[in-house]
């Protein structure tokens, strides 16, 4: 969708007078300039389409068929709701039902630049949801510290691009507490560090990055990485029950595109689960969080073109991961793709490739293939270059069914 | 960063292999008195602490916690009051008419493509945008106040600072648009502006990293004062917001600059907020002038609506940073961040509406130095229509131009990364041309400058 630009005639008198605006002040959100909106006659990039994916469940009755869901709750409603709405229902449940659970960050207060956190500070008190000065270190090292006496702190880093100031309280300090404490016992469990992440089409260097490896390569966090808000909703819940000290990324375009029928009732959904999206016999893929849905419609042309059948998983636990759930299925169809928005180097989709190396090596058609991004910076206006897209994804199913 | 005046290199070899190159008589020996005796030795009857860690301390027996918030905060400097009266007539505002007049020009010349570029991003001709309403006297003011050699460094709303040191309406619209001519290759967000000519680093999001490069370039500054002393003395100005200054980052860097002594001004634009957060979230001292203390820097206040006061305190503060080789100076620049945070943010989610009208009401950098210059007859309604006229049209003049311009090419998606291309890279150079060649339907290639050609003769340089 091409938003109308008005002329620089009417810029002009807008400068002259700009008490009289030129249009409705709310449309702004909608029209911010997508510098990674696909090529004008494209057939394949730009096909994802958040509305009809079948990786949402736009009915009530797809939601509750998911057996991962207790049955009490499939039995109960559900209700349409984004993916920020996801997150805050389930910030919303830790906090009324558990009196250790404690909300903080930038600008948390006033509902957070994502909105996450709404209405969260008004109905549970600032004791309990507060802002924090400016300060990723400071705020990370506070949760441990509330942790380590008991409480279950749900700390919010603005960007996953700003987690580094808190790196050496990740590392150093939440992922070795327990380990280094002993019999005497003390851990941090009960930490959950949320964090946009991921490119949304014009975050440049800063409001782009993926940092989930730099995690992965670190004994004592889980790294989680929801894909929609079914999957927010009770993979957060889950984090903030879990001991272990958790990093849960959130793909922050999803925040509002993503939207489907989510579950009314309070859920967990676990920790040490990938989950198959859709089966197939011929070629694997493996991914995670907003390159689904590339991998989706890719998939979607493929199919179509190739008359070939991919399966496609969903990681969702990042690290540690579900390797038996990928390695039945590479042996089932011979073939292995990971995606992932990082670039390849020492990425996730490295360890992916090594493991089904080592386990899978003889039931191998073709070389595990990664698409990723380049050894490079998202710079601004390359995004649309770097990052995988759809067309990316389906050459690569074509290579590699090919081989 | 090839600055213009840095870029002449340390001349390693001669400064390693004479030993009189750094001696006594080139290195002030800097020695507050606290410092001067080093020994731990206590006598029973004596007067004053002897311990390492603070000695100049006296005993006491009297139980007195220190208590900031029985004390007066810290005043705030200003030479002339919210009517545009000059308070203390004697020493005036050190300004000439004609660079009264140059700088009242440019603080309206920003706020006019503040209000331009904020709706331009509101239609979507452009990604991101971030006005400085409220805070273009501090920034203008005080990079009117510095030597164009100095090396400054900013946080991202300090456009003025730019515009003063001689950024064109042609290079902040390439910038904003992206296109070929913009100097930082399209790669960043808009109003992340830098310029080698101007000494000015390039801009980067992560809030408060800034703040120990300035210390570090002014010692590398300070060295190279003492190594070329015909050369005039430069000094490092880095700016940042209330905010930024809750990083550790901020912390560090004051900290190190002052053991080390270093040029440099320290820019604090305290606005009230950080994004959404009162400075009542932010800290509970007196600002951030407080701090300066701390680290045993010299700090002053200020009132950042006032243009003057702006320009004396930044002059004042050059004068003390060179002082005895170099130490470090402590600004807070007081202001109220009148817009919205950026094109992302509504503000009245958190503030109220009249918050923001009763401080654009009150006062504000703008009409303070108009009222002073109407008070002495230099300005008038007429002269302010005309200037805003011409204003207008050189504005919109370079944004068409801009807008309208081709994006960068190709190949600036991996060079840059490392000085040189990595095989690794070469590889994906490959694999991405490759990709572009066999689905070119996929891809808006053309309006990148040199199409594909880019990524080829980078294939092919790489190759050599
Ligand atoms: C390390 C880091 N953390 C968080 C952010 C997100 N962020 C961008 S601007 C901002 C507020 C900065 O406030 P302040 O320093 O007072 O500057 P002002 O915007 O008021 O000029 C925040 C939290 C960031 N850019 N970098
Ligand atoms: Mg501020």
């Amino acid at each position: 969708m091409t938003p109308k630009t008005p002329s620089i005639r009417a810029l002009s008198r807008y400068l002259l007078h700009p008490q009289s605006s030129l249009h409705s002040r709310c449309q702004y959100r909608a029209q911010s300039k997508q510098y990674s909106s696909a090529a004008p006659g494209a057939r394949l990039n730009g096909t994802v389409d958040y509305d009809t994916t079948s990786l949402l469940h736009h009915t009530s009755r797809s939601t509750l068929s998911n057996p991962e869901l207790p049955p009490d709750v499939r039995k109960g409603q559900t209700k349409r709701i984004n993916f920020y709405t996801a997150v805050n229902e389930a910030l919303r449940h830790a906090l009324q039902t558990d009196e250790r659970v404690l909300v903080f960050g930038e600008d948390i207060q006033f509902g957070g630049v994502f909105r996450c956190t709404m209405n969260l500070a008004t109905d549970f008190g600032t004791e309990r949801v507060f802002n924090t000065p400016l300060s990723e270190q400071g705020l990370v090292g506070f949760a441990i510290g509330a942790a380590s006496e008991g409480m279950r702190p749900i700390a919010e880093v603005q960007f996953a691009d700003y987690v580094f100031p808190a790196f050496d309280q990740l590392v150093n300090e939440a992922a070795k507490l327990r380990y280094r404490a002993g019999k005497t016992g003390v851990h941090c469990g009960g930490l959950v560090v949320r964090m946009p992440t991921g490119v949304v089409g014009h975050g440049a260097l800063y409001h782009s990055q993926s940092p989930e490896s730099l995690f992965t390569h670190i004994p004592g966090l889980r790294v989680i990485i929801p894909r929609s808000p079914v999957q927010a909703k009770g993979l957060l819940l889950s984090a903030i029950s879990t001991n272990d000290p958790v990093i849960f990324m959130e793909p922050k375009v999803l925040y509002r595109a993503a939207v489907e029928q989510v579950p009314i009732d309070a859920y967990r959904l676990p920790l040490d689960k990938a989950e198959i999206l859709k089966s197939g016999k011929d070629v694997t893929i493996i991914s995670y969080g907003t390159p689904l849905y590339t991998c989706s419609a890719a998939i979607a042309a493929a199919e179509k073109d190739f008359g070939c059948s991919v399966e496609l998983i969903d990681l969702r636990t990042i690290y540690p991961w579900d390797r038996e759930t990928v390695l039945e299925s590479v042996k089932k169809t011979g073939r292995a793709i990971v995606v992932h928005e990082s670039m390849m180097n020492a990425g996730v989709g490295a360890e992916v490739a090594a493991t089904i190396q080592e386990r899978a090596f003889l039931r191998l058609e073709a070389p595990v293939k990664r698409v990723t991004g380049w050894a490079t910076h998202t710079g601004l206006v390359f995004e649309k270059f770097i990052i995988p897209d759809v067309t990316r994804v389906y050459d690569a199913i074509k290579k590699t069914v090919n081989y | 960063m090839t600055l213009r005046y840095g870029a002449r290199r340390i001349r390693c070899r001669g400064f390693w292999t004479t030993p009189t190159c750094l001696n006594a008589s080139q290195t002030p020996k800097v020695t507050v008195p606290w410092q001067r005796c080093r020994s731990v030795a206590s006598t029973p009857n004596a007067e004053r602490v002897l311990f390492p860690g603070a000695l100049n301390s006296k005993f006491t027996n009297t139980i007195e916690f220190l208590r900031p918030t029985t004390k007066d905060a810290i005043p705030t400097y200003r030479v002339m009051d919210q009517y545009g009266k000059v308070i203390d007539k004697e020493i005036g505002t050190e300004t000439e008419d004609e660079e009264a007049l140059s700088l009242y020009r440019n603080m309206v010349c920003l706020s006019m493509m503040d209000v331009l570029m904020f709706e331009a991003q509101r239609q979507g001709r452009l990604s991101f945008y971030m006005v400085s309403a409220g805070e273009e006297g501090i920034a203008i003011g005080s990079a009117s106040a510095l030597s164009p050699s100095d090396v400054i460094f900013c946080q991202y709303r300090e456009t003025g600072v730019y515009m003063q040191r001689g950024f064109t309406l042609d290079q902040f619209m390439n910038q904003l648009f992206s296109n070929s001519k913009d100097l930082g290759l399209g790669r960043n967000m808009p109003v992340h502006y830098g310029s080698s000519d101007l000494n000015i680093h390039t801009i980067s999001s992560t809030l408060a990293t800034q703040i120990p490069h300035a210390a570090g370039a002014a010692y590398a500054l300070k060295l190279q004062n003492m190594q070329q002393p015909d050369i005039p003395p430069r000094i490092a100005v880095c700016y940042f917001g209330e905010g930024a200054a809750s990083e550790g980052d901020f912390h560090a860097a004051l900290n190190i600059a002052a053991t080390r002594q270093v040029p440099c001004i320290f820019i604090c634009r305290n606005n009230g907020y950080a994004i959404s957060t009162p400075t009542s979230d932010q800290y509970r001292g007196d600002g951030i002038a407080s701090r300066g203390a701390g680290y045993g820097i010299d700090t002053l206040r200020v009132d950042g609506n006032d243009i003057f006061a702006v320009r004396r305190a930044t002059k004042e503060a050059r004068r003390l940073a060179l002082e005895n080789g170099g130490k470090p100076v402590l600004i807070e620049m007081m202001a109220y961040r009148v817009g919205h945070h950026s094109t992302s943010d509504d503000s009245f989610a958190y503030r109220q509406r009249v918050e923001v009208e009763d401080w654009k009401r009150r006062d504000n950098p703008i009409t303070r130095l108009r009222k002073w210059l109407e008070g002495r007859r230099l300005w008038d309604e007429g002269k302010e229509r005309e200037l805003r006229s011409r204003l207008r049209k050189e504005i919109l003049l370079a944004f068409d131009k801009a807008e309208k311009g081709k994006k960068p090419a190709i190949k600036h998606v991996f060079d840059g990364v490392w000085e040189e291309l990595t095989e690794e890279q070469r590889w994906h150079v490959e694999e991405l041309r490759d990709i572009l060649e066999r689905y070119p339907k996929e891809y808006d290639i053309d309006a990148h400058e040199e199409g594909l050609d880019s990524l080829r003769e980078l294939e092919k340089g790489g190759r050599r």
